[in-house]
């Protein structure tokens, strides 16, 4: 299975950068025509101004070319995004529990810890869910998000391509300690992972 | 007192005296300053509140107030900024004043129901501002009162949505008024293709606070019961579901964006043609296009929820249907800057407002197509991303459209001219605050901070710190730009009846207008903006 087509974070990166060049564009010939017209028309240099009232094929072609524009960004957001509600069978399924203010990640072994600790390149699956009020999961570095929601389980998957730690916030208010809902995903390699996982002892540092 | 002013709306106080003659006037015009000047009166303290928030930001941990305080400060800045003085904004201050002055008419539909909605207004905005001072601790859940959170707290939040459900209720009766007012108020001969596009878009606007206001006013209710009696309709121990609060709230919400920046987009309509001394570009395609906008505005709140765990078909769906909607705001972005081909233009500060709101607005539109994508929106959701986007379109959008309207109708509403030149300089300083101020919250929101934090990670100080410094730059601009206005009420040069040249109604009638508007009925034979 080529992993590396499958990483949701790259879909991601594709779309924004597809949707910020049109953007940039769009913005830069706007704000250039429009300068243009003010330097070009104004009073001093062109007294007297024509009325034109409309121009039928200019009208048309602005809002066909935006409508394909636009339909062509939702079409990429989409494919997108299918890629991210599709998690892959060999996944590792982790059930998240938040609550305020902390996480809890729980592995299929029983083991529980509150830092989601993660083997390189094996897809992981989070089965989310809440203890008291709506929090959302957020690993910037894996650009995916999902809330967690009582009574009701959520899921979100992610590829850790790449070995080292990264932040894990809460992006839903959930009150006083909303801004300290913050926790670490931690990849290692695949050896390293199995002696963490089987570790015994609780691991309560956290 | 002169002659003229003797003959102006300020002269016939009507059956009171003193502050009453204010309070309790039905004149349109006396009802629009009164929303005028409580609506500014608000928008300053929620600015106060945003200062503040930036200065806690200014560095990570604590620097001027604890966790609490910055969660209630937030929640008020937006509770305020959206419910008091966005959504009322230009509608109900500039549109109650021109609306009935443009299409030729003495009055609104129902003026008392008018006064009555300016009292709503001012009782829901003083049940939010009591709300801070009284029971136990202001509101902390976030303008958009997000269950189970908003039913666990502690804090005064049912005195603080009783509030909200008040100004739900001003808003609406606003709506129906305005719509009622275009359909039966018009001058003889005003046709519906004859009318300005700012009464466009104040009927459009008028719709949506007719049909979308309600559900908000069902929300709060089921809110305030759910905490008061345990109702249990959004608890899931209860059998309820917090989702459907979510669906419930932006089903008034999403489109109550639409309530902010349609009115805006009518006034900027108004100026540019004006100063470019030639007819409007698409006159029906920016009528239209309104309407389109007001419609299909309603279909697109799941787009708040794209990551709430709603179904993946409902996101498909929504997400389809946002880009839909940007279509026909884009329409209206290239109509304006269309309307300037071959003009003769004057670049007066209304239009030089106006050119900040069309790029600032371009801006916060375009970077909504991030949002809109649902492979993106998972990454922006929640995040400072969102935050840039709405000050973009609401302050960049909707405000600035309003500091540009309200220059431009300064004349007509005081008789009086404002300084030139301090306006302009009021605009450089607020542009480039305007954006040294959110710009780096678009990279904050790209680096992954996410929205609503008290503290933050040492990564994110130095876009957080530039941040705060233009906030400061902001606040000397709106500063400038209020004493430059205010004094001119009082000091202005006389402004004569028509300064700007003006093609529209409003301007046939003398500055300051009389009591009912106009000596004799205007009959309109044409179209607006014919200058020759």
């Amino acid at each position: 299975m080529n992993t590396e087509f499958l990483n949701p974070s790259v879909n991601v990166r594709g779309v924004f950068l597809f949707i910020a060049g049109v953007s940039v564009v769009m913005l830069v010939l706007v704000t250039s025509i429009m300068v243009f017209f003010l330097i070009k028309y104004d009073r001093k240099r062109n007294p007297t101004a024509s009325d034109i009232e409309g121009n039928l094929p200019l009208e048309i072609s602005w809002v066909v070319i935006p409508t394909v524009l636009v339909v062509a960004m939702f079409y990429y957001g989409w494919t997108g995004f299918s890629v991210m509600r599709e998690p892959p069978a060999d996944a590792m399924n982790v059930k998240v529990s938040a609550r305020m203010w902390s996480w809890s990640f729980t592995y299929e072994n029983g083991k529980k810890s509150g830092e989601l600790t993660v083997p390189l390149n094996r897809p992981v699956k989070l089965i989310i869910t809440s203890e008291d009020v709506i929090h959302s999961l957020f690993i910037p570095a894996f650009r995916v998000k999902e809330d967690a929601v009582p009574g009701m389980e959520t899921y979100l998957w992610f590829l850790p391509d790449r070995t080292g730690s990264y932040d894990l916030f809460c992006s839903e208010y959930c009150g006083a300690g909303h801004h300290a809902m913050v926790s670490k995903v931690i990849v290692m390699s695949r050896e390293d992972f199995s002696r963490w996982y089987e570790k015994k002892e609780k691991d309560g540092a956290n | 007192m002169t002659a003229e002013e003797d003959i102006s709306f300020y002269g016939s106080r009507g059956r009171h005296k003193g502050v009453l003659s204010w309070i309790l006037s039905t004149d349109h015009k006396r009802i629009g300053l009164l929303y005028l000047t409580s609506i500014f009166g608000f928008f300053f303290v929620a600015v106060i509140f945003g200062v503040l928030m930036r200065l806690e930001l200014i560095a990570p941990g604590r620097t001027i107030m604890s966790a609490q305080t910055y969660n209630a400060v937030f929640t008020l800045h937006g509770v305020i900024m959206i419910f008091l003085f966005i959504i009322p904004g230009i509608p109900a201050s500039l549109g109650n004043f021109i609306l009935p002055l443009q299409i030729g008419a003495k009055d609104v539909a129902f003026p008392r129901i008018n006064l009555m909605s300016w009292w709503f207004y001012i009782s829901g905005g003083t049940a939010v501002l009591v709300s801070l001072f009284t029971g136990s601790g202001p509101p902390d859940t976030g303008w958009t009162f997000y269950v189970p959170y908003s039913i666990r707290t502690g804090t005064n939040v049912t005195l603080a949505v009783f509030g909200v459900f008040l100004l739900g209720v001003s808003s609406t009766l606003t709506g129906l008024n305005f719509v009622t007012t275009v359909h039966r108020l018009r001058a003889p001969g005003m046709k519906w293709f004859r009318m300005p596009l700012f009464i466009w878009s104040l009927y459009a606007t008028g719709w949506v606070q007719i049909l979308a206001t309600p559900v908000l006013a069902i929300t709060l209710l089921l809110l305030i019961a759910e905490r008061l009696f345990g109702f249990g309709f959004f608890d899931p121990s209860k059998g309820g579901d917090p989702l459907l609060f979510e669906h419930l709230f932006w089903i008034y919400s999403h489109p109550a964006v639409y309530i902010m920046i349609l009115p805006a987009m009518g006034a900027v309509t108004e100026i540019i043609p004006v100063f470019a001394r030639r007819t409007i570009f698409g006159y029906k395609a920016i009528a239209f296009s309104s309407l389109a906008i007001a419609a299909a505005g309603y279909l697109v709140w799941g787009h708040h929820m794209f990551t709430s765990g709603m179904s993946d078909i409902s996101k498909a769906v929504f997400s389809f249907l946002t880009f839909i909607v940007a279509i026909p705001s884009g329409i209206k972005v290239f109509n304006w800057v269309a309307s300037l081909y071959k003009g003769s233009i004057e670049l007066r500060s209304p239009l030089l407002y106006t050119v900040s709101f069309i790029f600032l607005f371009s801006i916060g539109g375009l970077t909504g197509l991030v949002n809109g994508a649902l492979a993106t929106n998972i990454y922006v959701h929640g995040t400072y991303f969102i935050v840039a986007h709405f000050h973009y379109t609401m302050f960049g959008g909707t405000a600035f459209a309003f500091f540009a309207a309200l220059h431009y109708w300064f004349p007509k509403i005081t008789g009086r001219m404002y300084r030139e030149a301090p306006a302009k300089n009021a605009l450089l300083v607020l542009f480039t605050g305007f954006n040294i101020l959110y710009f780096p919250m678009f990279i904050l929101g790209i680096e992954g901070m996410p929205r609503r934090y008290y503290d933050y990670l040492p990564q994110f100080h130095r876009d957080h710190l530039i941040s705060t410094i233009g906030s400061w730059i902001l606040v000397a601009g709106l500063i400038m730009m209020f004493y430059n206005l205010i004094r001119s009420v009082f000091k202005g040069d006389t402004a004569g009846d028509n300064p700007w040249g003006g093609s529209t109604l409003e301007w046939t009638t003398s500055s300051p207008p009389p009591h009912e508007n106009f000596k004799e009925v205007p009959v309109v034979t044409g179209g607006p903006y014919k200058f020759r």
